[in-house]
């Protein structure tokens, strides 16, 4: 019967839920570094994406009505907007430009990035606790990027951040889920969605970390600088959908082994 | 013969009005500040086709080489009007790689560039700085393109401002449309210092500011938007002469016939802003330095700041549209020098003869509002 697939996709996969939002997609897709806002814009639909995270420091919040820009694009109907601090390497940065996307786009909702240094992008550990106090404090609903260090996203997690946002390996590297141990044991430890952000350079990286039991992959190079972004989306979509079901559905313990799929013996006791 | 009302005084409104005022067309250029003051002075007059094209922009690739193409008869008829020689200079490009990642990025543009049929080298480091020798040591290997050629902009600004005068148009400067008067699906002219000027054509090339142009219909609104890029002009001395353009990652290098060396580009999404910024000057000069360490001592002759008009396909939008008479010529984005040529050429013709341009084909602005409607 057909209904038991049905039921899974239904109850299973459709809801990512963050703070007090759920989202039919467990992929969150940044807006940079496409070939031009065409590919960009239907690169998101074919994603399936519900939320969407932008960088408040490169863009024009200032945009008056009728003025072509890249925020004026995005459909707030139907992508949520997820700010993000991409390029503060200092707390009190982060915590205004966190204020300002507040003002301009009218939400609390913030992807925290403290960097540490311009070669690794590496997050500043001690600068985004600080920034992530502040803000919690402030009423943000904070989304921390962060290193794959279990320790880090407890403790961000305790603070009250809505979900932490370990990375798989350096922004844009392509690099896929360096330490999926690490990944395990976070998503372990923590009751917050675990989303994996950055590093993932194509569907099998993605697919993997869902199959790592995190309730969401966030990526943006991996779609925005493939030859072909709008196909590369719906790779993702898929790897996102084909992970996730793998990761409920229980796959077979690893054998040394053999272990024939057609028996000759019956297996059914009669 | 028609009258034809330019929006814009900019490279590609210049090079219309002088092709159209060239074939007896009585044309007025309304600019709203002062003419080749925007992108086309802060450009830095690079041509090559094959600069910073998505993988998929193959249509764009061709009519960028076809317009190349044009430069010598584009040049030549405009020394005949003008007697200013504006020549192509084949300063051929160079890009280098500094590390393994450069490598894997050089190698997919390699690909991407054999491909699509480009000439196109792999040179080793020692060779990459025989041709270039002010590259850094630490190059470890190199793309290079010995016909990529570059033009003197502002030389051909001017160039071009004398022989649309001197074809018979008028340029007035300081004049901001108003509104774009229409009637009955015909454009009937334009409202500017609050005085009704008639004309039987009326092309926007506004550059950044298209889409800012009130009494375009909805949905003709250009979806154009002002992508900042930011120049520092160096001064070349003896203990620095680069020849060669040097495409390094993030940054370029581009010597001119003037002297200078330009160290560009920013690419920002900021509005109408035109503020030079600490930041994107320091990453510049810092990812140049890398390139080119001699540099260091050059002495900083000033900084652009230019409003690239980038389409949301950042493809040119050239043509006509469903109000007779309405011509567009906008959305450039990073190629607007090296497109001018076919603008000036395919779309002068367009209006005069009333036929479509076929190496137009694909680029008018109903790619965007046939979507929607």
């Amino acid at each position: 019967m057909q209904s038991r697939a049905d039921n899974i996709s239904e109850e299973k996969m459709n809801k990512l839920t963050i703070a007090d939002r759920s989202f039919n997609s467990r992929l969150i897709v940044g807006t940079s570094r496409y070939p031009d806002p065409q590919t960009m814009l239907e690169a998101l639909e074919a994603s399936g994406t519900e939320l969407v995270t932008v960088s408040i420091r490169r863009l024009n919040l200032n945009a008056d009505n009728g003025q072509e820009s890249i925020l004026g694009m995005l459909d707030r109907a139907k992508y949520s907007i997820l700010p993000n601090t991409a390029g503060c390497y200092t707390a009190k940065e982060a915590v205004l430009t966190a204020q300002l996307a507040r003002e301009a786009l009218e939400t609390n909702w913030v992807k925290l990035e403290v960097i540490g240094d311009d070669e690794t992008l590496f997050p500043d550990v001690t600068e985004l606790l600080k920034a992530a106090e502040v803000l919690i404090k402030d009423n943000f609903i904070v989304l921390p990027y962060c290193n794959d260090d279990p320790i880090t996203c407890k403790k961000l997690a305790d603070m009250g951040c809505a979900a932490v946002m370990p990375l798989g390996a350096p922004i844009g590297s392509g690099m896929g889920i360096r330490n999926p141990y690490n990944i395990q044991i976070i998503r372990d430890i923590i009751s917050i969605p675990v989303i994996v952000d950055a590093g993932v350079g194509t569907a099998s990286d993605a697919a993997l970390a869902m199959e790592l039991g995190v309730d969401g992959v966030l990526m943006n190079t991996a779609i925005a600088g493939a030859e072909r972004p709008v196909t590369m989306a719906r790779a993702m979509k898929l790897a996102i959908e084909a992970g996730r079901l793998a990761f409920e559905s229980g796959r077979i313990p690893k054998r040394l082994y053999a272990n024939a799929s057609s028996p000759a013996e019956g297996i059914i006791n009669s | 013969m028609s009258k034809t009302i330019v929006i814009g005084g900019g490279i590609i409104g210049l090079s219309l009005g002088w092709q159209l005022a060239k074939k007896g067309v009585s044309v007025e250029i309304l600019e709203r500040g002062k003419s080749g003051t925007g992108a086309s002075f802060a450009a830095a007059g690079m041509l090559a086709p094959q600069a910073e094209m998505g993988f998929d922009d193959i249509e764009l690739f061709y009519l960028c080489r076809k317009s190349l193409e044009m430069f010598p008869k584009f040049t030549y008829e405009l020394y005949e009007d003008c007697g200013i020689k504006v020549e192509l200079e084949k300063t051929g490009c160079i890009l280098p790689g500094f590390d393994r990642d450069d490598a894997e990025r050089l190698r997919r543009l390699y690909d991407f560039r054999e491909k699509i049929g480009m000439p196109v080298l792999w040179v080793s480091s020692s060779e990459a700085r025989e041709i270039e020798p002010f590259l850094s040591p630490k190059c470890t290997g190199a793309i290079w393109i010995d016909d990529d050629a570059q033009i003197n902009n502002r030389k051909l600004l001017d160039a071009l401002k004398i022989a649309f005068e001197k074809c018979g148009g008028k340029l007035y400067e300081d004049h901001e449309v108003e509104n774009v008067n229409i009637k009955n699906g015909k454009v009937n002219g334009v409202k500017v210092h609050g005085i009704e000027v008639e004309s039987d054509n009326v092309i926007v090339a506004g550059g950044a500011w298209s889409k800012q142009i009130p009494g375009l219909p909805e949905n003709l609104l250009p979806p154009v938007r002002p992508v900042k890029g930011q120049i520092i002009n160096l001064r070349l001395n003896d203990s620095c002469r680069v020849t060669k353009v040097i495409r390094a990652p993030d940054v370029y290098l581009l010597p001119k016939s003037d002297g200078r060396l330009i160290v560009g580009a920013s690419c920002e999404e900021m509005g109408f802003d035109v503020n030079p910024t600490a930041g994107e000057i320091f990453k510049l000069l810092e990812r140049g330095w890398e390139a080119v360490p001699a540099i260091y001592d050059l002495p900083i002759d000033s900084i652009d700041v230019g409003l690239r008009p980038g389409s949301r396909d950042h493809m040119p939008i050239v043509g006509d549209s469903d109000i007779e008479g309405l011509f567009f010529a906008t959305g450039h984005y990073r190629n607007g020098i090296l497109l001018t040529p076919i603008t000036a050429y395919e779309l002068s013709e367009w209006i005069i003869s009333g036929n479509a341009s076929s190496a137009l084909n694909g680029f008018g602005i109903s790619r965007f509002y046939k979507q929607t409607a």
